[in-house]
């Protein structure tokens, strides 16, 4: 990989016009509702310059200063999960025949290619683990594989945790370490860039980059540092597994489920749960229908349905669920916790329940 | 030879009308319903014919007045399915306030001649008087649940309702969330979904007019709407409003209407 280089700022849109002259629509981080969030950029002018977050379990509020940065934020409520595993769509249609005979009709989504700008490094970490999930198993799913084909990843490495944030203690930034195709990192006067794959090497090749001056990889090799080191929030890095399968019936279960809503907003906005229900939809005269597929989570009723039976009617289980899975049978399913330190389930959760805190309750004391 | 068409039949009681507009609203698919059942009373539409035998009743509209529950008694005994339509003869609807009030005083007060009012006192929900199959929840419901409904009957399955909350569906839709992002006290973590997450879609706090969810914690989020500045007689208002008559939502604005005029030390 060639040696990175530096793009100066009046030069970001470059980045834009090469992405989009390479046939990419470019979704990047723009305010909306008081939120950052992922939407189709027209221009550089979309992004959220000037723009900080401040967020609290259970909270999240923006403010502007006059700072020419754009990427001066932790994460908001999504990033690439609903660009790839969709919230809702329909997977096959069906449809009776004159002679009732019933035919199936896959329904794939268009392929576009995509390129998203700004993604953290705690989401590229979501992305692989959404990555072995959908596709690496025997039965790769063809929808989320045709968006994941057609997706150019641009990374900005992160200088502005949250309080709710705690990726260093999971290993899973703030420093985009892989997965991407471009990574930026962010200075006052423009971006630090490198490349990290075959299609970011031809995309940086057309970019026209200046050489980089070692005093500002060293400015931004300090402040992804001292990211790591603000993190006020941590994970215990070890396996939970065992800790948490043997306090299963800990009073800290029935603690929390009477403070947990079972609302799900945890689960959805969490970048690496991927559950999710199925239905169908027929037209009013019966003669066709859509079988859609939509997010859904441990904490609803249908999850835990089976054959007129409700396995996990109350949230205790619920709430139980859904951190033995995260943090502990993961590791069975595919070697490491579900759980990349985002913090969001801690800001979006809507009474601040905080997942780093019931962790360490249950598994802390010793109820086995 | 066809089989004869299912026949249907749109009832009303105490109620705005609005929930019969998820009917009258369908546009073409109106006219495909017409042609799927025989649609024998529907007074808002045409069809009068209040006392046919029919296999799929809706009714909209609570039970208020004495004449209400001889009538809906004698709708159970003409129809296979009976099923409520919305807040009002789901719940009893947002009249059912009246329950909480001292109706006959306020009728007292409105009427020059209060003689002439012959209501219950009560507002009560069909489920109150006669056995109910199915409960549409909303205010108003929606074409899709009532269509839903008649789809799955008509193919001999019981139709499958919503469980979750507005929540998921406001996730769905990539909506940010009110409650965390402006401090809006929302009541979609205890709400029913149906609606589309309308209210966060538009910036606005859900106040619960699909009723309550299953399993919710009307506790827990009646504390959070504290902790967000509301006072105890602002949160009993949350859950003391169109759906004020559904038990969890009762039992939590009552407790909340105590800790106004009784804070604990
Ligand atoms: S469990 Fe919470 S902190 Fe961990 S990845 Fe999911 S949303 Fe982020
Ligand atoms: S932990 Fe929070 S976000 Fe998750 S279900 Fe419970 S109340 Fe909702
Ligand atoms: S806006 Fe309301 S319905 Fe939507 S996630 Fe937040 S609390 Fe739930």
């Amino acid at each position: 990989m060639a040696e990175p280089g530096f793009l100066p700022r009046p030069r970001f849109r470059h980045l834009l016009a090469a992405l989009t002259a390479a046939g990419y629509r470019c979704l990047g981080p723009k305010v909306r509702d008081g939120a950052i969030v992922y939407e189709e950029l027209d221009s550089a002018d979309d992004l959220p310059r000037g723009v900080h977050d401040h967020q609290q379990p259970g909270a999240y509020r923006l403010q502007r200063d006059d700072s020419p940065r754009c990427f001066a934020w932790a994460n908001g409520p999504q990033a690439l999960k609903p660009l790839l595993f969709a919230p809702r769509e329909i997977l096959w249609t069906s449809a009776a025949g004159s002679d009732g005979a019933i035919a199936f009709h896959p329904q794939m989504p268009e392929a576009l290619p995509t390129a998203v700008i700004g993604v953290r490094a705690c989401d590229l970490a979501a992305l692989r683990l959404q990555d072995q999930h959908f596709l690496e198993g025997p039965f790769p799913d063809p929808h989320y594989g045709v968006r994941r084909g057609n997706l150019f990843l641009v990374a900005v490495h992160c200088t502005h945790p949250a309080a709710t944030c705690f990726c260093a203690s999971t290993g899973d930034g703030p420093r985009a370490e892989s997965g991407f195709d471009l990574a930026l990192a962010e200075l006052d006067e423009g971006f630090i860039v490198t490349a990290g794959s075959p299609k970011g090497e031809v995309l940086f090749g057309q970019l026209l980059l200046e050489a980089l001056d070692p005093a500002q990889q060293a400015t931004a090799d300090g402040e992804i540092a001292a990211a790591a080191q603000a993190q006020q929030r941590t994970l215990p890095s070890r396996n939970l597994r065992d800790s948490l399968f043997a306090n299963l019936h800990h009073p800290r279960w029935d603690d929390v489920a009477q403070r947990c809503l079972s609302c799900a907003n945890c689960s959805s906005v969490c970048p690496t749960c991927f559950c999710h229900a199925e239905m169908e939809e027929p037209a009013l005269d019966g003669s066709h229908s859509a079988h859609y597929r939509q997010w859904d989570s441990c904490f609803t009723e249908g999850h835990s349905y089976i054959h007129g039976i409700v396995i996990r009617a109350d949230t205790r289980l619920r709430y139980r669920q859904w951190l033995t899975h995260k943090l502990g049978s993961w590791h069975d399913q595919y070697g490491r916790s579900g759980c990349v330190g985002c913090g969001r389930c801690i800001a979006w959760c809507p009474v601040g329940i905080d997942i780093t805190e019931e962790a360490a309750a249950v598994c802390g004391g010793d109820h086995a | 030879m066809a089989a004869a068409k299912a026949r249907l039949a749109v009832h009303k009681f105490s109620s705005c009308d609005g929930c019969q507009l998820a009917f009258l609203n369908l546009g073409e698919d109106l006219l495909r319903l017409a042609e799927l059942v025989e649609i024998v009373h529907f007074a808002e539409a045409g069809p009068v014919d209040p006392e046919a035998p029919v296999d799929i009743a809706f009714v909209e509209g609570s039970i208020s007045t004495p004449e209400d529950e001889e009538r809906i008694r004698q709708i159970r005994k003409n129809s296979r399915w009976l099923i409520t339509i919305g807040a009002c003869a789901t719940a009893g609807g947002l009249q059912a306030l009246r329950n909480l009030a001292d109706g006959p005083g306020w009728i007292a007060e409105i009427y020059a001649q209060p003689g002439y009012i012959h209501s219950l006192a009560t507002s009560t929900p069909i489920a109150a008087h006669v056995p109910v199959d199915l409960e549409l929840w909303g205010c108003p419901v929606n074409g899709r649940q009532v269509l839903g409904a008649v789809r799955a009957l008509l193919f001999g399955v019981v139709p499958a309702l919503e469980q979750d909350k507005v929540c998921l569906e406001c996730k769905r839709h990539q909506a940010v969330c009110v409650l965390v992002a402006k401090g809006l006290p929302c009541m979609g973590p205890v709400t029913l979904a149906g609606c589309g997450a309308l209210c966060p879609r538009f910036g606005r706090d859900c106040y619960a007019c699909y009723g309550p969810a299953e399993n919710p914690n009307a506790a827990a989020l009646g504390r959070r709407l504290e902790g967000l500045g509301l006072v105890p007689e602002a949160v009993a208002r949350r859950f003391l409003f169109i759906n004020n008559g559904a038990p969890d939502f009762a039992e939590a604005g009552r407790h909340w209407q105590e800790q106004a005029h009784d804070p604990e030390p």
